[in-house]
């Protein structure tokens, strides 16, 4: 789950890891009150969960409170439009005003799991404000690491050395050593997935600070972290996915037009694949899960059809657990209280796969049968022609 | 013969009184598995379907001789079912849960890495030898005993791949789920090695998906080390960088864990890739000549 940079910056504050004064707001009036209160320049930053605000016109510099009003007034209701929203951007809705830090050097800090050792490493780099990614991939030997002993957790040793590595002298080895274990602690309370600050600066009145935030959390770890889960801003995601989201279906929206329903992740995305191999492009991930029912299958159907794209459907079931009597019923059910008006490509297997078809071809339905998923993903190409 | 599991297993069941355990255990009475007890934390002393019911997984351990465990414990509870599985002393514990948070598994694994033990998964579908121990939550009757291991990190996407096999005739030896999460506890390597060593596998199918490093990591265990044939597909080819694709683990993040890479990876290494997830019970038989 992904928030929001100021509520990221609010969570660090409660782990006592140091952040630019200032609070967010949602109207010009507002921002200039936080920036009056603030005093001398501040920074208007648009609150979108997409990286690149500041290259898309999302973040202004105001010397005085009229300039910041300025600034919000500007950049809230702008469809803001950066290299992670896509071509029709992301509407801002919030924008946060922060007192303006006097730079001296950026850094980047990053806390996240290392799947190879199955243990958490904190990532530094002198390179702070671009992507770390970058610097993995051209100057990896500039990327400090320190993995951390899930026994002990992160120890000020190694928080003092990365302080070292980075350059960081006198009293400011200190305050980062401090930074790193405070940031390792927020990650370990809040459940995190990643947390990142990129930049991490210093000013030149000789504090560390996170000048920016980006922190996702572990969505299994929801459950024990209630205050977190109000935090999910449902604007930022798209609307399909949230409305999927309620029927407990696994669904990520694509661009293609052949909508797909399946059971298991593996399964699905293989579907995705085949469906390209087959010439044709998959409109979405859906993953029915483990318990396909009757109301699955049309809550299912519902979904892909809401996506105006959608030319033809391909449902794929391996009956394991799921038996396919139960979705062949679901199917039936499903176009008697919805209009289905796209072909309809079933491929079932497994578990009552005989017992389905039967049911299927007894039922008065208009679809085809996929002998296998070739035949399947090719007939739902083939029906899009 | 088969690897880690066969007829003379002995199967203990953490929360076997549950919605999920309860139905599986049926499942794997039926299929034949020898289901010796199982524990759920104040039912102690009852029974269920004949097999008694433990307070402790180490007191049904002490009583019934279980070797291996299976976990149908939920999610905030699953980790320490673990952990509790190892200081027990089983053998092998195969995790059926999904969804256990990262932080937990993180302490986990390392807990049972300092002890003689093995864990499958977390979120598998488990691990079978087919005709001989069923212990997950697989439909039995695709499988056919057989000569082929496969290994993979997909539930359902193993089945295809069993279908495809048994259709051809082709019987499995061993089939393992290592689990769709970012953590788990036996990886390719791991299962690639056991097959090695196993005189009645003679072609390993492997199948990888999007995120993570793993089959990078065995591709360049299996240039190195293998002479039995291996084939490989990898899931999410048209996947989206930077989405979850159901899996926990089924991520590309930073331009890592293409679909791309591994398979390309993986052609280096000998492996027969399959383009199509149609194509993988073609391919073996044609590996095996």
């Amino acid at each position: 789950m992904k928030i929001h940079e100021y509520q990221a910056k609010e969570i660090l504050r409660q782990y006592n890891v140091a952040v630019p004064e200032g609070s967010v707001g949602t109207s010009a009036d507002e921002a200039e009150r936080i920036a009056t209160e603030l005093g001398g320049k501040v920074v208007v930053k648009a609150q979108i969960h997409a990286g690149g605000r500041g290259k898309g016109g999302g973040v202004k510099l105001a010397t005085n409170p009229t300039v910041a009003r300025e600034a919000a007034s500007a950049i809230l209701g702008m469809q803001l439009i950066t290299h992670q929203t896509g071509p029709e951007g992301q509407k801002v809705k919030q924008v946060l005003v922060e007192k303006a830090s006097d730079i001296e050097h950026e850094f980047y800090l990053g806390i996240t799991l290392d799947r190879a050792q199955s243990k958490l490493v904190v990532m530094a780099s002198k390179e702070g404000g671009v992507e770390i990614e970058e610097v993995a991939a051209e100057t990896p030997e500039k990327i400090l690491r320190e993995t951390v002993d899930p026994g002990v957790g992160l120890l000020p040793f190694q928080a003092t050395r990365i302080a070292f590595g980075l350059g960081f002298k006198g009293k400011q080895v200190r305050q980062a050593a401090g930074f790193i274990l405070n940031l390792y602690k927020a990650f370990i309370g809040a459940d995190c997935s990643i947390a990142e600050i990129n930049p991490l600066v210093t000013t030149a009145d000789g504090q560390v600070l996170a000048l920016d935030a980006k922190i996702n959390f572990d969505a299994n770890a929801l459950f024990r972290q209630p205050n977190l889960a109000e935090l999910r801003d449902l604007d930022e995601e798209d609307e399909l996915e949230v409305e999927a989201s309620k029927f407990d279906l696994n669904y990520i929206k694509l661009d293609g037009n052949i909508g797909c329903m399946v059971n298991g992740a593996g399964l699905a995305m293989a579907t995705m694949d085949i469906i390209k191999l087959s010439g044709a492009e998959p409109a979405n991930f859906l993953d029915v899960g483990g318990g396909a029912s009757a109301e699955t299958v049309e809550n299912g159907f519902r979904i892909l059809l809401s996506d105006p794209n959608v030319k033809a459907i391909l449902i794929n079931i391996f009956g394991g657990i799921v038996r396919c009597d139960r979705v062949a019923e679901g199917v039936i059910q499903a176009r008697k209280n919805i209009e289905v008006n796209v072909p309809l490509v079933v491929r079932l297997a497994g578990t009552n796969a005989d017992v389905a078809a039967e049911m299927l071809e007894k039922s008065d339905m208009d679809f085809s049968v996929g002998h296998g998923l070739k035949d399947a993903a090719e007939k739902c190409a083939s029906a899009i022609q | 013969m088969s690897v880690l599991v066969d007829e003379n297993t002995k199967v203990f069941v953490q929360a076997i009184t549950g919605r999920e355990g309860s139905f599986h255990t049926k499942q794997m009475i039926e299929y034949g598995t020898q289901v010796v007890g199982g524990a759920t934390p104040g039912k102690g002393g009852q029974d269920f379907e004949g097999v008694p019911v433990f307070n402790t997984v180490a007191e049904g351990v002490e009583a019934t001789g279980a070797n291996v465990s299976i976990i149908f414990v939920p999610p905030p509870f699953a980790a320490d079912a673990i952990m509790e599985a190892a200081d027990a002393g089983l053998e092998l514990i195969v995790c059926i849960t999904e969804g256990i948070p990262e932080a937990d598994m993180v302490k986990a694994y390392h807990y049972i890495k300092s002890r003689d033990t093995r864990l499958i998964g977390p979120n598998c579908p488990g691990i079978i030898t087919p005709g001989q121990c069923k212990i997950g939550i697989m439909p039995g009757f695709i499988h056919q005993p057989g000569r082929v291991g496969i290994i993979s990190r997909s539930g359902t996407l193993t089945y295809e791949t069993v279908g495809q096999l048994s259709d051809r005739g082709l019987g499995q030896s061993t089939a393992i789920g290592i689990g769709g999460d970012p953590i788990i506890g036996t990886r390719f390597v791991d299962a690639l090695a056991l097959f090695k060593d196993d005189p009645e596998t003679d072609a390993v199918v492997m199948i990888g998906e999007i995120g993570g490093t793993a089959e990078e990591e065995a591709a360049a265990y299996v240039k190195e080390h293998y002479d039995k044939p291996v084939i490989g597909f990898i899931a999410g080819r048209t996947a989206p960088p930077g989405r979850r694709m159901g899996h926990a683990g089924a991520i590309i993040s930073g331009g890592k864990g293409t679909a791309d890479d591994k398979m390309a990876a993986m052609k280096d290494a000998g492996i027969h890739v399959c383009e199509s997830p149609a194509e993988i019970g073609e391919t073996v038989e044609k590996a095996l000549g």
